[in-house]
């Protein structure tokens, strides 16, 4: 298999780097932030059988799509130093170059040894140096790794590069259609289907400790709930009412699921007990209530209403009571996820026709819209609340995308076959 | 002028669509949960172990297709006139304007048609399949739909048919009847089928 990768700089950079093609899938950099720190990340020495992974390959495309970093290409590096004796400094300073990353890999039969080197390029210190032993398929969890290891050295923050992402894919079937729930890395590698369906699957979210996902069916041509543990793949039916069962949100510890159900009328919000199956209904009246989620620290419920007319997000106590809006800006605004630390709020937020990604800072209750689309939907939370993935849509199909938290950095992973959408990141 | 029978029923059934929200309660039964994991397609080792995938198998056909619900016929024993495309019973399915739930005037004398229908032929069930265009989140599209197929149920409880015959259910924009973008498109997608079982 031939791995070609390239990535697109508009804005800042105008220069075509390389391009990140796998099973169909390219990763496209469509917005690059203008204050990046310039970083060198150099080919790894390779020795013996090392496959397909090039380790630097996927480091370089990680941290540029960070949004923290702006990767040099390789052709327009001078020397490619692989240990630390071997650096000149000079070189990349005149490159303009902040940081380097020099390592090299060692196949040696089933297992790889890596070194790499991360260094200062002003003043040649070193800042890190690692070993790590991985085993045969684990060289883009090494990647990633090595990739988490520099951002947290660089940054302060805890990187999200060796993480998973949950969404549903659709494709064209016979004369119907084929939904898949799959679960890939971050960056959409190695994905994986966990159920497939020719009727719709919605809605996955992630057990606090990512090892289940609670999820939407219409495989009965009616909708119901299933919680599926990923290990083993056994799948529950955890409500199959009349009408609605939809919107699944696991609460912090894991024991309960906030659900909307349309059984006793409109849809309300309802709180699921996994251990009892016990239902305890959080809201009530003619109004949509939906699309519940849970502060973190379990207290309250934040769900999409249109008890004032238009959808707009409210939040109340999670053991039930009263409901306050939350949201003023913009006559649409749906499916509030929190970071997790609390501190913010992701939605869709309609204005004007145009549906977009907003991010609203908790304490202040200040939006700010950070994504450029029409169509876009189901944001989703980094763990490390750096970037949210969202849903979006270019020329009628749809496509993942992530944006920083901040909105300077924007990228694409365009999966080439059929649609990608609902996508949740793992905890 | 005399009002006859149908009128009156018209009229009635436009002020019913005037998005009014019922309390009526859906009564029909729990749904039988039909999950079965019908295949275990292992994967190989991922992470800490190996992750499982299940098929879910695929259902009788209802629907699966994405056709516009014109005369699309329903396969069962339905008589001619619903492939006459002079009778209100041809159309299937039912447009609706954007974020309204309300049926519109031109689709009152369809859902009468069905409605007639099915109050005449007690032992007949539909399901009403609401579904919504692409904008916004899914989940609240979800809901739209269902007030969308709530709508012509009320219409159709009006007239007669039973709650057994009725079932509901909501595929918000999961599944559009014309793909791409653009109002076009939209105004194909936010609807009511009426598939005869």
């Amino acid at each position: 298999m031939s791995l070609v990768i390239k990535i697109c700089f508009v804005g800042l950079l105008a220069s075509l780097l390389s391009v990140a093609q796998a099973e169909g899938l390219t990763i496209e950099i469509t917005k690059g932030s203008q204050t990046a720190v310039p970083i060198a990340i150099v080919p790894f020495a390779q020795q013996g059988t090392v496959g397909d992974v090039k380790l630097s390959e996927v480091i370089n495309s990680d941290l540029a799509g960070s949004g923290f970093f702006k990767t040099l290409p390789e052709e327009d590096m001078l020397t490619k130093p692989t240990d630390p004796e071997s650096v000149n400094y000079r070189d990349w300073q005149a490159l303009g170059q902040d940081y380097l990353v020099i390592g090299q890999v060692l196949g040696n039969g089933g297992n790889f040894n890596i070194q790499f080197y991360l260094s200062n390029v002003h003043n040649g210190q070193l800042l890190m140096g690692y070993k790590l032993t991985v085993g045969a398929n684990e060289l883009r969890r090494a990647a990633h790794h090595i990739s988490d290891l520099i951002y947290e050295k660089l940054t302060g923050r805890k990187g999200a590069f060796n993480t998973r992402i949950a969404y549903v894919t659709s494709a064209a079937r016979g004369n119907g259609k084929q939904y898949m729930l799959q679960v890939a890395d971050a960056d959409g590698y190695n994905p994986r289907t966990i159920a497939e369906s020719p009727e719709p699957i919605m809605a996955p979210a992630w057990s606090p400790d990512a090892s289940k996902i609670a999820y939407v069916s219409f495989h009965t041509k009616r909708s119901a709930i299933y919680v599926q543990t990923l290990a083993t793949g056994q799948r529950e039916s955890v409500a199959a009412y009349p009408g609605i069962n939809g919107a699944p949100a696991f609460s912090p510890d894991g024991s309960r699921l906030a659900i909307t159900l349309s059984k006793d009328g409109s849809p309300d919000i309802y709180v699921l007990n996994l251990a009892t199956h016990g239902l305890t209904r959080l809201t009530s009246g003619l109004s949509i209530d939906t699309e519940p989620t849970w502060s973190p620290d379990g207290s309250t419920i934040v769900f999409t209403s249109d008890q004032g007319g238009k959808p707009q997000l409210y939040m109340m106590p999670s053991s039930g009571g009263r409901a306050t809006r939350l949201t003023f800006q913009g006559d649409y605004n749906a499916r509030g996820r929190f970071s997790a630390d609390g501190k913010s709020l992701a939605m869709v937020n309609g204005s004007g026709g145009r549906y977009r990604i907003a991010i609203m800072d908790m304490a202040s209750r200040t939006v700010n819209i950070l994504s450029d689309g029409n169509l876009d939907e189901s944001p989703s939370f980094a763990p490390n609340g750096s970037m949210i993935l969202f849903a979006a849509n270019k020329g009628g199909r749809s496509l993942l995308s992530v944006v920083s938290t901040d909105g300077a950095m924007q990228q694409k992973l365009d999966f080439h076959s059929g649609g990608v959408r609902e996508p949740a990141w793992a905890p | 002028m005399r009002l006859n029978k149908t009128h009156l029923v018209l009229a009635m059934m436009a002020v019913l669509a005037t998005g009014c929200s019922s309390t009526d309660e859906q009564d029909s039964s729990l749904l039988e949960d039909g999950t079965q994991p019908v295949a275990d397609a292992s994967t190989s080792g991922y992470n800490d172990g190996s992750m499982s995938g299940s098929q879910f198998g695929s259902g009788d056909g209802y629907n699966t297709g994405s056709g516009t619900g014109y005369g699309s016929g329903s396969g069962s024993n339905l008589g001619p006139e619903f492939s006459d495309p002079n009778n209100p019973l041809s159309k299937q399915t039912i447009y609706f304007e954007l974020d309204s739930s309300q049926v519109k005037q031109e689709y009152v004398p369809v859902v009468a048609a069905h409605a007639q229908y099915l109050a005449s032929h007690p032992d007949q069930h539909v399901i009403l399949a609401g579904h919504a265009d692409e904008r916004g989140s899914s989940e609240y599209n979800i809901a739209l739909g269902e007030q969308r197929a709530k709508s012509v149920e009320r219409m159709m409880r009006s007239q007669g048919v039973t709650s057994i015959q009725l079932e509901i259910v909501s595929y918000g924009e999961e599944k559009p009847a014309v793909s791409g973008g653009g109002e076009s498109a939209w105004q194909m997608n936010r609807r009511v089928e009426v598939g005869y079982q």
